[in-house]
């Protein structure tokens, strides 16, 4: 299992993220934002942080980088694609997941712990999941409030598109419509979220619930007969 | 261009508009042997003012204990560092960046996270904490909401971008920071010893190069004009708007880059030195770096990236462009050091070389091969690096304790150490409020609301406390803590001050702050390593003040001592004083860095659930000066500050450290502002379980309910180690008592005499009644007290009202 951690410039979680792959028993690796080798990735991570400064609009740069061309085409191959809050903020200006992410409601930048309700157990992200189980990691942004039309929003409830859900009760930190907190694309291998599995990987800094989501993608593909990709890199 | 073009003024005149007075004048041409040119002039007015050169304050602070065993570096490099074992070694320092931060609070706090980063970076430590202390004046004037609000904003957008976590700090209000706040900032990093790295220019034939940001014409003037004047609030000439072209702008992106950049040469070792370049810019980068390698460098001007063309050689030297560096390089590694740059996106160009000559030249006209000015090239300057750094003018101030102890802006404290009334009280006013005597639920509703001891979630919501995945503890409640990845160990980290004690006594103050900052650290287990601090203080040049600057000091170093605690760095802001409100409460603001080298052992402020004894650690002083309740229930005549036992201090932090070793704490908080029964209340509020205690009173239960002696802490433990507590207490000769349990979902304290029963009203105390409310009640008034305070009465938007 080899994870992939995309390095904007201004990411801030990447070695967050390299750190709990490692701990959910992936071999994880840092990729340059110009290059366009993902080196054999089963999962490609965009991390949180402020790629390129996030001057003009959140992810608006990031998207053009050298390495979402190879992003694209790992995710058209149904690789899996995880984008983690500035992630999922790069991931919708793509357009690789639905939806927009807008100012918080508040205006202000939010840093809180949050709990969400685990929406799909199917996904790649979620099924090492116990069902009822709520999950406990901090958010940290100040443009997470998610947003669709009301006909692209019934659309993606309708195809189940909706993986997490900000739950009570500290409940919604940001005034995401229908308190969205995370997606997948209708092929079910690209997924979004704003809260932060990866700072949640260790009890000791308050919670290991976001090394269920690690997890899950970490024992799906060592159980799949072979793994996507065979080839090796350094 | 000539380099006497500085400024349209005249020349005979020029060092006066530039800040430096007559006697300066006479030194700097007693080290020139001359008089200097324009440009000369001007890198002396940075250098020597008070933010570089430290000329007041020098002589006091080479009084402070700076040795210690694990000691790698001490004041004077850009962050004390400290071995930790592992190979590994923490650096931090607090800095402060007031004078900016009122004129623009949002850049002024922005750029001065930035500046406190670059000092951790700079000696090849990965950032890892900011700790932010933040005071301003009265937070119902609408002056004091524009600046909280707009210095919150500039530390959250610069932390949180750079991906450093803002994990504590402290938020105080007192009248005397109205006109001119203060925002100090602390940073703490990690770094593995070897990679320790110096901000000297050694080896002659190495090259000077710069990276990051071009200049331009930000922050001119800024360390001689924003740090060295006495703010006024009218719309003159000296008011904030006429210097507001003055402050730098922050780009917490570009700092990023140059974090991952530095860091990377560094662990590469490709540069021999490196410095970051705040006040004073290159004048002081390149002066410093060459006073310390005992060497000089020639800076060719024209070399030097620019972002806009006509710029003054002057400007070029002092301006306070942000997120340069400058790095000292070999040749041979020049190419490494450029690719590593241009992969980070970051411009560098080679501005000069180091010379065996101990002077700073800066040549128009280009250099040669062996450093020298090429032929044909002019000098624009030429200044021994000493006379700007090490050997720039130090002045011996005059030192005078108040005659008579003018009244602090405070009417409480003031009133508490002047004879009478305070000049300009209203006719008639009693020494004394008969609130006192209100009943202690009421003072408790009051204290829990204060806007300095209410819930900071209003501020550290905005906050990015957990980037970097490391933090165990942050923001919430009592110390920061942050664990070292790939060890066992924990750092923990704490600033403080007591201001309101400064007031009366700031010898007491400063101590106090150590005591405090220390005992913070301590209660989680660790022991700490050393102590950062700035002092922030008014005019120098007035007796009084550089009086309350001396003491301040002589406590500082006195508590340290004392309690065998180094201090590795610190920072010294002076002239805080503004026309409305004088010169700010003397604040000795301290930074202390703790090991606790099992996270394991870590005893948090929270208590588990209901049924653990609920103990207090430590004797109970009298004084009541400078506490809250003072300032809520008003002075009485007799109110002095709390004494200081600095020995008994000393045995109570060793107790801590053996005891959360033993596993005997299930919970320890130190009792700070509020005193006992704010101590006790924030700990229900934080677990959600009430307690049921006995407190036993003097005739005046108020010093133990709200009195603010220090080295005194709130713990709780399991019934059946009860024994084990006080057996150990008593090896190390602290007082415990045992005062109840933890259960419910009400705080009740029934006060009874000493030694017998009865009512409060037989005793003659003040308060008549136990104390007993519903968690609830202290719960919205601990809550809502800053947003009301601040006039966000909205605020937590309702979706989250249902939090905890």
């Amino acid at each position: 299992m080899r994870v992939g951690v995309v390095v904007f410039p201004g990411s801030n979680c990447d070695r967050d993220a390299l750190h709990a792959a490692r701990l959910a028993g992936a071999e994880s690796f840092p990729v340059w934002h110009e290059s366009t080798d993902l080196r054999g990735a089963d999962l490609v991570v965009l991390p949180g942080g402020f790629a390129y400064g996030d001057y003009l609009r959140a992810g608006a740069l990031a998207r053009l980088s050298p390495v979402m061309g190879a992003v694209r085409e790992h995710a058209a191959r149904r690789g899996l694609l995880l984008g983690i809050c500035n992630g999922f903020q790069v991931l919708a200006e793509a357009g690789l997941v639905p939806g927009v992410l807008l100012r918080n409601a508040s205006m202000r930048f939010e840093h809180r712990w949050v709990r969400l309700s685990v929406e799909r157990h199917d996904t790649p992200f979620t099924r090492g999941i116990p069902p009822g189980m709520t999950l406990r990691m901090p958010v940290a942004h100040g443009e997470g409030n998610y947003f669709l039309p009301d006909a692209d929003l019934h659309a993606l409830e309708e195809r189940r598109g909706v993986v997490f859900r900000y739950a009570p009760p500290e409940g919604n930190p940001n005034g995401s419509v229908r308190a969205i907190a995370g997606v997948v694309d209708a092929r079910g291998t690209t997924c979004g979220l704003m809260p932060h599995p990866e700072r949640a990987a260790e009890r000791l800094l308050g919670s290991d619930d976001g090394m269920l989501l690690f997890r899950s993608v970490v024992e799906g593909v060592a159980a799949a007969s072979l793994p996507p990709s065979v080839e090796v890199g350094m | 261009m000539s380099a006497s073009s500085v400024v349209g003024t005249r020349a005979e005149s020029l060092h006066r508009v530039l800040g430096l007075t007559d006697e300066e004048l006479e030194a700097i041409r007693d080290r020139l042997d001359r008089l200097p040119n324009d440009l000369e002039l001007a890198m002396f007015s940075v250098m020597w003012s008070e933010h570089c050169s430290y000329k007041s304050s020098r002589l006091l602070l080479a009084t402070l204990p700076t040795m210690g065993k694990d000691v790698v570096a001490g004041p004077g490099e850009n962050a004390g560092v400290v071995r930790i074992g592992d190979g590994l070694a923490v650096a931090f320092k607090l800095e402060s960046h007031n004078h900016p931060s009122a004129v623009e609070p949002v850049q002024g706090a922005a750029t001065g996270v930035g500046g406190i980063l670059r000092d951790i970076f700079t000696m090849g430590a990965r950032p890892v904490a900011i700790l932010d202390a933040l005071k301003f004046g009265d937070p119902m004037l609408p002056r004091t909401r524009h600046l909280v609000r707009g210095v919150v904003r500039g530390i959250s957008s610069y932390g949180n971008c750079v991906g450093v976590p803002t994990v504590g700090g402290e938020l105080v209000f007192h009248p005397s920071y109205t006109g001119n706040p203060l925002v100090n900032v602390m940073a703490v990093g990690l770094l593995e010893e070897r990679h320790l790295t110096r901000a000297a220019a050694p080896g002659p034939g190495n090259l000077a190069v710069l990276f990051g940001s071009s200049t331009g014409r930000d922050g001119i003037g800024g360390a001689s004009v924003l740090a060295s004047a006495t703010f006024g609030d009218g719309p003159s000439a000296g008011g904030a708007a006429a210097k507001r072209p003055s402050v730098q702008v922050g780009d917490p992106f570009a700092e990023k880059l140059l974090i991952e950049a530095s860091l990377e040469l560094i662990e590469r070792g490709l540069v021999e030195g490196l410095q970051d370049l705040g006040a004073a810019g290159i004048t002081c980068a390149v002066s410093e770096t060459a006073d310390r390698g005992g060497t000089g460098i020639t800076v060719d001007l024209d070399a030097i990236p620019r972002r806009v063309s006509d710029l003054e050689p002057f400007e070029v030297m002092i301006s306070e462009s942000q997120e340069r560096m400058l790095a000292i390089v070999t040749e041979a590694r020049l190419p490494a050091v450029r690719e590593v740059c241009a992969r980070w996106d970051l411009p560098s160009a080679v501005i000069g070389r180091v010379t065996d000559d101990g002077l700073i030249t800066i040549v128009t006209g280009g250099l040669a091969a062996d450093g020298m000015p090429a032929p044909g090239a002019r000098v624009l300057a030429r200044i021994p690096a000493a006379a700007l750094t090490s050997d720039a003018i130090v002045y011996h101030r005059t030192a005078a304790a108040p005659t008579r102890r003018r009244p602090g802006p405070v009417p409480g404290v003031s009133a508490a150490i002047a004879d009478g009334p305070p000049p300009g009280s209203p006719p008639g006013s009693p020494p004394g409020l008969p609130e006192r005597g209100m009943d202690p639920g009421a003072v408790l509703r009051a204290l829990l609301g204060h806007p300095d001891l209410c819930s900071r979630a209003w501020v550290t919501l905005q906050y990015d406390a957990t980037v970097g995945a490391d933090t165990v503890a942050g923001n919430e409640h009592g110390a920061a803590v942050i664990r070292v990845r790939g060890t066992r160990k924990a750092l923990v980290m704490a600033t403080d001050a007591a201001e309101r004690v400064g007031v009366v006594d700031p010898w007491r103050g400063a101590a106090l702050a150590v005591a405090e900052a220390t005992l913070n650290v301590a209660v989680t287990g660790a022991v700490a390593l050393g102590v950062t601090n700035c002092l922030n203080h008014g005019s120098p040049e007035r007796p009084e003040s550089f009086w309350q600057l001396s003491e301040s000091v002589r406590g500082l170093g006195d508590a340290c001592r004392a309690l065998g605690i180094p201090i590795t760095g610190g920072n010294v802001s002076l002239y805080n004083e503004s026309a409305a409100t004088g010169a700010i409460a003397p604040t000795c603001q301290v930074g202390v860095v703790g090991l606790l080298e099992d996270v394991a052992h870590l005893v948090g402020p929270v208590p588990g659930g209901p049924g653990d004894t609920v103990a207090l650690l430590g004797a109970t002083t009298s004084g009541l000066a400078g506490s809250i309740y003072v300032e809520i229930a008003g002075p009485g005549p007799d109110d002095r500050p709390p004494e200081l036992d600095l020995a008994a201090h000393g045995d109570l932090l060793r107790f801590l450290a053996d005891a959360a070793r033993a596993g005997l704490l299930r919970s320890a908080q130190d009792v700070s502002g509020g005193g006992l029964a704010v101590a006790i209340a924030e700990t229900c509020l934080w677990s959600g379980v009430g307690a049921d205690l006995i407190l036993p009173v003097d005739a005046d239960p108020v010093p133990e309910l709200f009195g603010e002696g220090p080295s005194r802490v709130l713990v709780t433990v399991a019934p059946d180690a009860v024994g084990a507590l006080v057996a150990l207490a008593g090896e190390h000769g602290v007082p415990v008592r045992t005062l109840g349990s933890t259960g419910g979902d009400q705080l009740r304290i029934r006060l009874v005499g000493q030694g017998s029963p009865g009512s409060a009203e037989d005793r003659g105390g003040g308060i008549a009644d136990d104390l007993d409310e519903p968690l609830g009640v202290l719960r919205d008034a601990w809550e809502h007290g800053l947003p009301r305070a601040m006039g966000d009465d909205d605020w937590p938007p309702a979706p989250d009202s249902s939090a905890g």
